[in-house]
């Protein structure tokens, strides 16, 4: 310490701790600024993959640039082929893509989960190319739905905004349910957290959005922990019906319960075997 | 036992002759000693063996830990699993219910296979009791009369028939004592200035936080309001029964989708409109909604309302459209209610016509 007072007035110095001054600023710059340049570089190769797939595989429906095909419906408004994808962004791509939902088999009152088309690579080109065109969601992160380190306070409280805002269509205990003109919720058993996460966000065919402003991502972590624990409890009952509810229930007693009872009672009332012996 | 069947009791000039009953068959076991200590044999091993289930009952019961599950393939994180039951539950229902199952078949094959089953035939006795009987009861009912004196003094029967009548009142009183009327309340707890928050979390909504499609299950933001102790402002039953009557449902659709009514074109914020979530029909929560084809549908009786349109029934046994209430944006940018709704919240009933004329008039004065 003394050897560096002793020095503090050399002509060098000033410059000397210039130098430290400006290393300590462009070092530290560096491991906390986000690198916005790098990824830019990397993903316009992607992009245009990413375009070169939508060409092939998309564009028949939502359009050379994703903009939608329109069509005049029967009533005279505006009908949709395929919904324009300007500001979906990689969410909805990964959800119906990664789900098989997208592409579409045929026109029907819902596009079905299937199996998947795309290779993981080729969907992360697409999804990359769906976010360029416009500000959307984007994908979630793997800590994003991590749900593994939710609580119990917290699977409580995602309970609670499962019951509020899904339960309506999906069931309380995400075993899905009907909806008019052929439609469905889907099951939510198996389904990928992510998938959840971007189901909430994007609002896939009829199902609404929950945007991160009204359901923060802590919240949306919650409701997929309630989801993945609710399911994962152990069925003490035996068999479940597969927790649709009091309706399953009933056609199980009325036509087995009842339909093994009127054996027994018919068995009960049947002539036995008789000989012609005495 | 005989076949023949004694026929002085039916009646005269019976135009079908009774046929009586067919000659004896006997089983095998009536017949074959072999067939009948096999029988025998059987249903014996069925009680023995549910006499055993009933043992194993009993050791499941104490020795099958409740956390050992049966039947898991596949992995619960997967949600393709199938079975995991607890196996305690199913060793218990195994046994119990196979121990019955076998005591029950037990019974019927001894009374079918080894009981005898000769037929019998029992004639059915006159249903009327024997005239001596008859005169004898008569004449006990005549004598507690006239010793009574309940026909010689009208006085005392007819003040007990008013105080057996009077009985009722109490009842009747407490009965109208179990809730308030079903009529006549025609107000919630939205007014003018209420924000509108977000269900389970209370945080109130801007505009721009909704995309178009979006679905928020929303509440007045009075129920999270605290007094200056720190307690909820209402709170217990009278919150039930408020939120009962004020929850909501904010959606967002594009503008243009909307087909607002005259004098609602101005209720909504950029497509963002506020319905009711009780269902006009039996007042069910509706939140079920088809974002693409702005369909909201009860999921009791399938009533479904279009929201682009006023709310209007299109479906289902509703019969009046869906309360809507008239939006507007506070000075700091949040959704707020511009009054109470205009239209009754609640299940239809007889008097709800006169009511709303009333609750109309109401909104008129205030315009």
């Amino acid at each position: 310490m003394r050897k560096l007072s002793t020095h503090r007035r050399h002509p060098l110095a000033g410059l000397l701790l210039l130098a430290v001054g400006l290393l300590l600023t462009g070092g530290l710059y560096s491991a906390v600024a986000p690198e916005p340049a790098k990824a830019e570089a990397s993903s316009v190769s992607q992009i245009e993959a990413g375009r070169q797939l939508f060409l092939v595989g998309c564009a028949s429906c939502h359009g050379l640039n994703a903009e939608g095909i329109t069509t005049v419906g029967k009533d005279g408004k505006a009908g949709n082929y395929g919904p324009s994808l300007i500001g979906v962004g990689a969410a909805a791509v990964g959800f119906q893509m990664e789900t098989g939902r997208m592409p579409m088999a045929q026109t029907a009152p819902q596009a079905l989960r299937k199996d998947v088309e795309y290779t993981q690579e080729e969907i992360d080109q697409i999804a990359t190319y769906v976010a360029s065109l416009a500000p959307g969601p984007a994908r979630p992160s793997a800590e994003d739905v991590d749900w593994t380190k939710v609580g119990k306070k917290g699977i409580s409280e995602g309970g609670e905004f499962f019951r509020t805002n899904c339960t309506a269509c999906h069931n309380s205990v995400g075993a899905g349910g009907a909806l008019p003109s052929g439609r469905f919720a889907p099951s939510l058993k198996g389904v990928a957290p992510a998938h959840i996460y971007e189901a909430m966000v994007t609002g896939p065919q009829q199902m609404p959005v929950f945007s991160d402003e009204l359901m923060t991502p802590e919240e949306k972590l919650n409701v997929i922990a309630y989801i993945k624990t609710v399911q994962q409890q152990g069925n003490d009952g035996g068999i479940g019906g597969g927790g649709l509810g009091p309706v399953v229930d009933g056609l199980f007693v009325w036509f087995i319960g009842i339909g093994v009872l009127t054996g027994f009672a018919v068995w009960i009332g049947m002539h036995g075997t008789r000989t012609k012996k005495r | 036992m005989s076949n023949e069947v004694e026929t002085t009791n039916s009646p005269v000039g019976d135009p079908i002759k009774d046929p009586g009953l067919g000659e004896h068959q006997y089983r095998p076991q009536d017949v074959d000693a072999n067939q009948e200590r096999r029988t025998e044999r059987q249903i014996a091993t069925m009680f023995g063996v549910a006499t055993l289930l009933l043992i194993g009952f009993c050791v499941a019961y104490f020795s099958i830990g409740s956390d050992v599950r049966v039947f898991a393939f596949g992995d619960p994180a997967d949600g393709d699993a199938f079975g995991g039951w607890s196996a305690q539950n199913f060793f218990l229902g195994l046994t119990l219910g196979t121990a019955l199952l076998l005591i029950g078949i037990g019974i019927i094959q001894w009374a079918k296979k080894l009981m005898g089953d000769h037929e019998i035939v029992e004639l059915r006795h006159p249903a009327k009791s024997s005239d001596d009987d008859r005169s004898a009861v008569l004449e006990d009912i005549s004598a507690g009369v006239n010793e009574s004196g309940i026909a010689r003094r009208p006085l005392i029967r007819n003040s007990l028939l008013g105080a057996v009548a009077a009985l009722g009142l109490p009842a009747i009183v407490m009965l109208r004592d179990l809730g308030p009327l079903p009529y006549g309340h025609t107000n919630t707890v939205w007014k003018k200035g209420m924000r509108v928050v977000n269900d389970v979390s209370g945080t109130p909504i801007k505009p721009g936080d909704l995309s178009v499609g979006e679905l928020v299950n929303a509440e007045p933001a009075i129920f999270f309001e605290e007094d200056e102790e720190g307690h909820p402002v209402i709170h217990g039953t009278a919150l039930m029964q408020a939120k009962a009557k004020a929850a909501v449902i904010v959606v967002r659709m594009r503008p243009e989708d909307i087909t607002a009514a005259k004098g609602r074109e101005n209720w909504g914020v950029d497509g963002i409109l506020c319905f009711s979530k009780i269902c006009t029909h039996v007042g069910c929560p509706i939140s079920l909604w088809e974002q693409q084809t702005h369909h909201l549908l009860c999921p009791c009786h399938q009533s479904t309302f279009d929201l682009a349109n006023n709310g209007t029934v299109i479906f289902g046994p509703a019969y009046r459209p869906l309360p809507q209430l008239p939006l507007a944006v506070d000075s700091e940018g949040f959704l707020i209610a511009v009054s109470d709704f205009p239209d009754i919240v609640t299940p239809s009933y007889p008097e709800l016509a006169r009511d709303q004329k009333k609750l109309n008039e109401k909104f008129g004065g205030d315009a």
